[in-house]
């Protein structure tokens, strides 16, 4: 166990004014650059060429009083307050925007330059209300530090002039308010808006003493372009933009420093506190995924915490008609295991099984992937991932020996061409699109490859310079179209192949690909997208310089999922993009870990580190930890758990965190088979869809009640700390190891940092990973090959993990899910910005009033033909089922084509999905349904079935939760007892 | 042959269609065994096999081949 005070130790944030030299610590260029030797108050430092006096006296530890600077934000140099004298210069330059230069001797403090401040300041100040006891930002305001920086004792302007004191606030914006009475204009919102957030919402109208701070064009926040991101926020020296919940709370007392549960970038926060209550989520400027950034949800939409939907009492009952039952934690773990047992006992060993929770920490996931293989003594465990990124678990290894993105995300920073497949970046990995979008106005190319034209194909100072609008179901033609120009037209890079690639295999896969059927001319027919085109965008990708690929789920979740992630690799790997900064293929998986619970051994055919069950030596390793037999054959997968229990040979499924009567495919199917089980149990924060057909329910913790680690999308391992005390009383991984020990096999942890030791001491790429080096160094990206590693940014360098790259031959074979005379029409699914997955954290915070349904895009040509009005109810039918869901007609979907969201349950939208799935690795075809739609006036059956049946289990859960009514009163995390106890 | 056989039939083809890059059944058929036998849960290869080998004459004949090299499958392979 690590020294927890350690541990948990939080350095004040500090604010060195401007941002490192070279702009961002991606560039590496900081340490390259030559070193210039300066004088700063007698004091001598050496720093990096290109850095700012400002930021040289900082790190000196002469502080320079500023207003207008900010480390996140290059310098601008409008406040004045930030004079300095240098010897032999005239006058005083701004310390913020003069860069130092060898021998420079530096005053920051003398009389004149008081005077000249305390100026600067006594015009601000007599612009600005004096209400600074009442004000929210009282303790944490940059001007009120300034003035008392600089002395200002009195002011000789009076409010008799004109003034901005009566600005009237506005309070639309959900989570923040913009008082412009206390604005003192020194843009760092504007800004911050532009170089941060890259959304362009704010500008500074009007000039001189008329010049304000107005949102899109004048308008109210809520209304404006703005996304809620909260950069301006955090930017704000002054109370003018603040975070509501400090209005409200008052000014944090202490913080933490944790990981984001939401989506794969892995944001760091500082989790602030005041008396055990959360006060606000403010971006880490030293988080190594998010450089001090973040999203509205990981930002703002951490309510659902508390939410009053939180169950935190275990629940049983026998059947899903009886009513729920408040029982206490060792009745519950007593009743679950004697229910698991009894079901192996009467139908055998490999009756039951488990899944592992993408939104759970790899500790926890470990621990339940292990119950299943050890207690259970079966390999029936899957993940969720196993519904949106097993193909790139199995393209990637297949390639190029690691199922994991090839690079970190500052990476992207150094590309020249940027690719992007089946992703909607700025809506589901928006701090990541921040820095795309970043480096794309410096110049790099963009390539969009997607049905629907998302906002990056044309947005404030970002436009594609190809967009392929394939029809739905034909990645794999286009992939294999732009490789065929890469080797027809010469494009490949021959020495790198040569070097590092398995000749046999290319020489195989060039012959391939080399075939008439696959050049652009022939696909254009099955594809849509013109053969220019394709030869214009693979020219681009081949010849730019450094091009980089990156890839969602509308590339994971087809037929051909995997069959795609190979061809990307392949293109990579011909055009020689992979191994070093600015190139590379990476997967932006969609939970915040699903690369962890695929690394912790989730799937039934491997172990942690992706290990086959087959190869002995891995197998003799755990069976040695774990002191028991390992069944060497894989055991089923989510869908064929399903299967299974309809077939009656599958009984009892342990559930941690996943919603599949929501979340999978074919819905009904789902129902039936969740249905046909004797025993379901569901972990989880809320009764979720799925434990509507859960016989225990055992209350899971929020992030902000674990300690843990998730690894995000560049294979960041980053910690999650303790906010607050589990409402529940009991910590996840320790329900899991109750379990298991109450079924017969012991285990016992004192604290989750020994489950990361039990991990680093099986997994080769964990080498030397624990809690005391993730204090140490913030994160670490694994693979970590010896114990004194400290993570691989890149992947392979040198060489491919795999040894030689492998050329896996692509062969476009069509989905069954084809546009008929019946279904004409094909479905596609996506998601939003304000909204997370399956929306049960989401819908339970402010963020719901952004996306209150979901519904259904249709292109005007395809609505006219049907009759079909814009918010007008549409029903939708596929092979599956049915559903209905509100129309709104827009030109973002093709012809054709109709795109909807999944957020909301009673949307239904998986209704009509179906069991096609990947031929790899079963991961559902949720991208692409045949259907037909038509205008309907009342709700599809299912949903009124689905509302008769959420208020039947509401009812029969109201007088459990009546009796044991959770209690949010602020639980005060007792460190010290925990501390004492290690 | 019951649904879920069906199914898994299916899904046994589908694989088949997407390793099918050459004409060299053989090797096809090697390559359709080893992924079932890396992935798939023996019970689903056992009822896919007897699936199979009651409808023969409706497979791709890759995957005909491919059945007879599935371990612990009664009728070939390695136990
Ligand atoms: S709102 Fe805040 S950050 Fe923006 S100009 Fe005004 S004081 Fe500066
Ligand atoms: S919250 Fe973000 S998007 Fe909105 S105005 Fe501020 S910086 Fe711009
Ligand atoms: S980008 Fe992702 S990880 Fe970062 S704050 Fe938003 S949801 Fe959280
Ligand atoms: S901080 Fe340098 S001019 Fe404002």
């Amino acid at each position: 166990m690590p020294d927890m005070n350690l541990y948990y130790r939080v350095g004040a944030e500090r604010d060195l004014g401007t941002p490192a030299a070279n702009g961002n610590p991606a560039n590496g260029g900081a340490d390259a650059a030559p070193t210039v030797n300066v004088e700063i108050d007698g004091r001598h430092i050496g720093v990096p060429e290109g850095t700012s006096v400002m930021r040289a006296a900082a790190l000196a530890g002469a502080s320079v009083p500023k207003l207008c600077a900010t480390e996140d934000l290059d310098a601008f140099g409008s406040c004045r307050l930030c004079l300095v004298a240098i010897e032999g210069r005239k006058g005083y330059p701004a310390s913020c925007t003069t860069l130092v230069e060898e021998g420079m001797v530096v005053h920051t403090q003398t009389p004149r330059l008081a005077e000249l401040r305390r100026n600067v300041m006594e015009l601000y100040i007599s612009d600005h209300p004096l209400d600074c006891l009442t004000c929210a930002a009282n303790g944490d305001c940059e001007l009120q530090d300034m003035a008392g920086a600089v002395g200002l004792r009195t002011v000789r302007y009076g409010y008799d002039g004109a003034h901005h004191l009566d600005k009237p606030k506005d309070e639309s914006a959900l989570y923040f308010s913009f008082d412009p009475a206390k604005c003192i204009v020194c843009s760092r919102c504007v800004r911050a808006c532009e170089e941060q957030q890259g959304t362009y919402a704010l500008t500074i109208s009007g000039r001189g003493f008329d010049s304000e701070v107005i949102a899109s064009q004048n308008d109210a926040f809520i209304d404006s372009e703005c996304v809620s991101c909260g950069a301006c926020v955090k930017a704000c020296p002054t109370a003018t933009l603040i975070e509501k919940s400090v209005i409200e709370h008052g000014q944090p007392e202490s913080a933490v420093i944790t990981t984001c549960a939401y989506c794969g970038v892995g944001c760091s926060f500082r989790a602030e506190t005041q008396g055990g209550q959360l006060v606000r989520m403010v971006p880490n400027r030293d988080g190594h995924a998010n450089h001090g950034h973040a999203c509205v949800k990981g930002r703002f939409a951490f309510g659902y915490a508390t939410h009053r939907d939180r169950i935190t009492t275990p629940l049983v009952r026998d059947s899903i008609d009886d009513e729920w039952r408040a029982v206490g934690w060792d009745e519950a773990i007593r009743t679950a295991a004697e229910r698991l047992q009894g079901i192996q006992a009467r139908h055998g060993r490999k009756s039951i099984g488990g899944v592992t929770s993408s939104r759970c920490t790899n500790e926890e996931v470990y621990v339940v992937q292990k119950f299943i293989r050890a207690a259970a003594g079966n390999n029936n465990v899957d993940t969720c991932a196993r519904v949106c990124h097993s193909p790139t678990g199995y393209g990637l290894k297949t390639t190029l020996g690691e199922s994991a993105g090839t690079q970190n995300f500052d990476s992207v920073l150094q590309s020249d061409v940027i690719v992007v497949i089946g992703a909607n970046p700025t809506e589901a990995h928006p701090v990541f699109a921040s820095a795309m979008k970043r480096r794309l106005r410096q110049g790099a190319g963009l390539i969009v490859v997607d049905p629907r034209a998302i906002d990056l194909v044309q947005s404030p100072h970002v436009r594609a310079d190809h967009h392929l609008q394939l029809k739905p179901g034909t990645n794999v033609a286009v992939i294999n179209a732009l490789a065929h120009v890469v080797i027809e037209e010469g494009l490949e890079d021959e020495a790198y192949i040569r070097a590092r690639c398995d000749m046999e295999a290319y020489r195989i896969w060039r012959a391939f690909i080399s075939e008439a059927r696959n050049s652009p001319e022939a696909t254009e027919a099955a594809t849509g997208v013109p053969a220019g085109q394709v030869r214009a965008a693979a020219r681009l990708y081949a010849e730019a310089g450094n091009g980089a690929i990156y890839y969602g789920l509308g590339v994971t979740e087809h037929s051909q999922g995997s069959t795609m992630v190979m061809g990307i690799a392949n293109l990579a790997m011909a055009t020689g993009n992979l191994g070093r900064p600015g190139v590379g293929v990476n997967p932006l998986r969609g939970q915040n870990n699903v690369q962890g619970a695929c690394d912790m051994g989730s799937f039934p055919h491997e172990l942690t580190g992706y290990r086959h069950l087959s190869d002995q030596a891995t197998r003799k390793l755990f069976e040695a930890e774990w002191r028991v037999a390992l069944d060497p054959e894989p055991g089923y997968r989510i869908p064929n758990m399903f299967d299974a229990a309809i077939d009656g040979e599958f009984k009892g499924l342990y559930v941690q965190g996943e919603d599949f009567a929501q979340s999978d495919p074919d819905t009904q199917h789902i129902y039936a088979a969740l249905s046909a089980m004797e025993c379901v149990i569901v972990q989880d924060l809320f009764l979720n869809e799925t434990a509507k057909f859960a016989h225990v329910f055992l209350p899971g913790c929020s992030f902000l009640e674990k300690d843990g680690t998730f690894t995000n999308a560049e294979r960041r391992i980053s910690p999650v700390r303790k906010v607050i005390a589990p409402l529940s009383g009991m910590d996840e991984w320790e329900i899991t190891c109750r379990l298991a020990t109450a079924m017969g096999y012991e285990m016992r942890y004192s604290h989750p940092s020994e489950i990361m030791d039990e991990i680093a001491r099986l997994t080769p790429t964990f080498r030397g990973v624990s809690y005391a080096k993730l204090a140490e160094l913030g994160s670490i990206q694994w693979p970590c090959r010896d114990e004194a590693s400290a993570g691989t940014p890149l992947m392979h360098v040198d060489q491919f993990v795999r040894g030689k790259g492998y050329f896996a031959p692509t062969p476009y074979v069509p989905t069954d899910e084809r546009a008929n005379a019946r279904y004409p029409l094909l479905l596609t699914t996506g998601r939003v910005l304000s909204q997370y997955n399956v929306g049960a954290q989401t819908r339970r915070t402010g963020a719901v009033a952004y996306h209150r349904e979901d519904k259904l895009e249709i292109h005007p040509a395809d609505a006219q033909l049907r009759g079909i009005v814009d918010g007008s109810w549409v029903g939708l039918k596929s092979r599956a089922g049915e559903t209905v869901l509100r129309a709104q007609v827009t030109e973002r979907v093709q012809p054709g084509v109709l795109y909807t969201t999944f957020h909301h349950p009673e949307s239904g939208a998986n209704v009509i999905t179906t069991d096609n799935s990947d031929w790899a690795t079963n991961c559902p075809e949720y991208k692409v349904t045949a259907v037909q739609a038509y205008p309907v006036s009342k709700p599809s059956e299912w949903q009124e079935m689905f509302r008769r049946f959420t208020a039947a289990q509401q009812q029969l859960s109201e007088q459990a939760l009546g009796e044991a009514q959770p209690s949010f009163a602020p639980a005060k995390l007792q460190r010290d007892r925990q501390v004492a106890q290690a | 042959m019951t649904v879920d056989a069906a199914k898994l039939v299916r899904m046994a083809e589908q694989i088949t269609a997407n390793m099918a890059y050459t004409d060299d059944v053989e090797l096809v058929a090697a390559r359709v065994a080893d992924h079932l036998n890396r992935f798939w849960d023996p019970r689903m290869r056992q009822a896919m096999a007897e699936a199979a080998n009651g409808d023969a004459d409706q497979l791709s004949p890759a995957l005909q081949a491919a059945v007879r090299q599935l371990h612990g499958v009664g009728g070939g392979g390695v136990p």
